[in-house]
């Protein structure tokens, strides 16, 4: 509150407009208006606006524009993925896998299916966040129809080996689905080098508006649509297109494109500061792994502290983060991810996400790491834990 | 600003600056409350004395808490409220004036200020107990259901550990 200037270390959870995807939305908001199911100009002039978005969404993951069906969210997406896979394919089998550190729309759209007769397998993940992809192919059986495996976790930003698990999938003839919201734009991703089936991008996460995102569908894919209407994005989606929204999006996974392999060392190098900046306090431990991680993320847990109060501290300090403590979740309870990877409960909830990006200068890493010392020790000396 | 995220400014300044945080050696009476599974834990310690009708007070009150914003705030509010009263007073202290002094709780933090007056109410227990002293009908059923409350917990959590 003191601060005039506020600091924004929360990109994981959402990301300002790049400026220059804001431009090509409000020309499109102003001029390209129509309803892409129309027949006149208008509606044509947007359809070709989509089709042109859609050639720029499928770039940057080495698909097929025909392959990119347009989504309201990274949720939609993933919902649409496992729901659709499960129920188009439920005559072949009804067995889906996927990790126990999904993010809650997969978590949850599996706890769903599970209801409506599926059968699901959540594989563990080891210390650093990481699923065996050995693990994926024991647990793969006759009546397996999906895998679900995220490819960098929200929380902790592990990269998990989606490659090795797509090869074995592929092998097995099972379908592979990734949710790669935080990743895409951020990292390098082939499909098909990949062998990924499926995979949910987002908007939001890469700069662009909230409110578009995509799911990659494998051309002969067999899935079914969970919006039924108008027959949009070829009968997968029906609503009327959001393509202001869809355009902002292609613009920047144009820019992400392009500046991807530049940003993704200046975040490298800024986030590895970062963790040798936090590390050097008492009682600090890194959660996730120290290399194979995106890199704008970085996961904290302190012990003797509790991660909303610290949260809150910080917001005081000007700076926005966040935590996967229980407090702070409307559930009241700690994050499943943290849970995972064998954290006891009261590690979990002094766990902190400082998520950097596009705006994070080393000034900001710097008042950061001036700041938090002081905070954390504050709050154990109101701590009833301590050492000994 | 009146409003911080979702906190009022007057939870901030006590969240900011908690009055009679820390431990009291030699305490008369000790309130543990909250659990660790679900990230608030308070520690209440008490000194009591007499005031100059011969009733037992509150003499020193003081708390250690890990948790949230909220959960600091109360702790801070509740060791304000009772300091100096009398401990049929201090047992009196609902968690509504609580949420009062604090110009308002987010719904989902009311708890924090139920913990507040059951660590204060353990604490007075516990000086109860230790000197053999009569425990009041009410004290003795509030104590009843934090127990209760504590091994529910305690049984949840094992099911997440599954």
């Amino acid at each position: 509150m003191k601060n005039a200037k506020k600091i924004y270390l929360d990109y994981a959870a959402t990301t300002p407009v790049d400026p220059r995807a804001l431009g090509a939305m409000t020309d499109c908001c102003k001029d390209k208006f129509g309803n892409t199911m129309s027949i006149h100009s208008f509606g044509q002039e947007a359809k070709l606006i989509l089709e042109e978005s859609r050639e720029k969404a499928a770039k940057l993951m080495g698909a097929k524009p025909g392959e990119i069906i347009f989504t309201s969210s990274a949720t939609e997406s993933n919902n649409l993925a496992l729901k659709g896979i499960a129920f188009a394919n439920k005559n072949r089998g009804r067995h889906i896998i996927i990790s126990s550190i999904e993010h809650p729309c997969v978590m949850e759209s599996a706890k769903w299916l599970e209801k409506q007769g599926f059968e699901i397998t959540k594989l563990p993940v080891d210390r650093y966040g990481l699923v065996n992809p050995k693990d994926v192919e024991k647990a793969i059986k006759k009546d397996t129809i999906l895998v679900s495996i995220i490819h960098a976790s929200n929380e902790i930003g592990v990269i998990e080996p989606i490659e090795e698990i797509g090869r074995i999938c592929r092998a097995k003839g099972v379908y592979f689905h990734t949710d790669a919201a935080q990743s895409f734009g951020k990292i390098p991703i082939d499909v098909n080098r990949m062998s990924i089936d499926l995979l949910t991008a987002s908007s939001h996460k890469m700069y662009g508006p909230k409110g578009a995102a995509c799911l990659f569908v494998r051309e002969g894919t067999k899935i079914e649509p969970i919006l039924h209407g108008g027959g949009q994005e070829n009968g997968l989606r029906s609503s009327t297109v959001n393509v202001p929204a869809i355009f902002g999006f292609a613009k920047v996974c144009e820019i992400c494109g392009k500046e991807m392999e530049k940003e993704a060392k200046r975040l490298t190098k800024l986030r590895d500061k970062l963790i040798k900046g936090v590390l050097a306090i008492e009682d600090s431990y890194l959660n996730g792994h120290p290399t194979k991680r995106l890199p704008n993320n970085a996961n904290f847990r302190f012990s003797f502290v509790e991660g909303e109060s610290l949260a809150i501290q910080l917001d005081l300090h000007g700076i926005a983060v966040s935590t996967g403590s229980a407090c702070s979740s409307i559930k009241l309870e700690p994050s499943h991810v943290l849970l995972a990877i064998g954290l006891k409960p009261q590690e979990a909830h002094g766990s902190l996400r400082i998520s950097l990006g596009r705006w994070t200068t080393e000034k900001d890493i710097n008042y950061l790491l001036k700041v938090l010392p002081t905070i954390i020790k504050q709050l154990r000396k109101i701590s009833p834990f301590k050492h000994g | 600003m009146d409003k911080f995220g979702p906190y009022t400014k007057e939870l901030i300044e006590h969240f900011q600056n908690p009055h009679n945080f820390g431990k009291i050696k030699d305490p008369d009476g000790v309130g543990q409350v909250g659990n660790i599974f679900c990230g608030d834990v308070m520690y209440l310690y008490i000194k009591v004395g007499k005031n100059n009708k011969g009733e037992e007070i509150i003499k020193d009150i003081k708390f250690e808490t890990f948790g949230c914003a909220a959960a600091i705030g109360t702790s801070s509010v509740v060791t304000d409220l009772a300091k100096g009263k009398t401990l049929k007073e201090a047992l009196e202290i609902s968690n509504d004036k609580i949420v009062k002094e604090l110009g308002g709780l987010p719904p989902i933090k009311v708890h924090c200020s139920v913990l507040a007056v059951d660590a204060l109410a353990e604490a007075i227990f516990d000086y109860f107990s230790k000197n053999k002293k009569p425990i009041p009908e009410l004290l003795q059923k509030k104590h009843e259901r934090i127990k209760k409350e504590k091994q529910m917990i305690e049984e949840r959590y094992k099911e997440w550990r599954k």
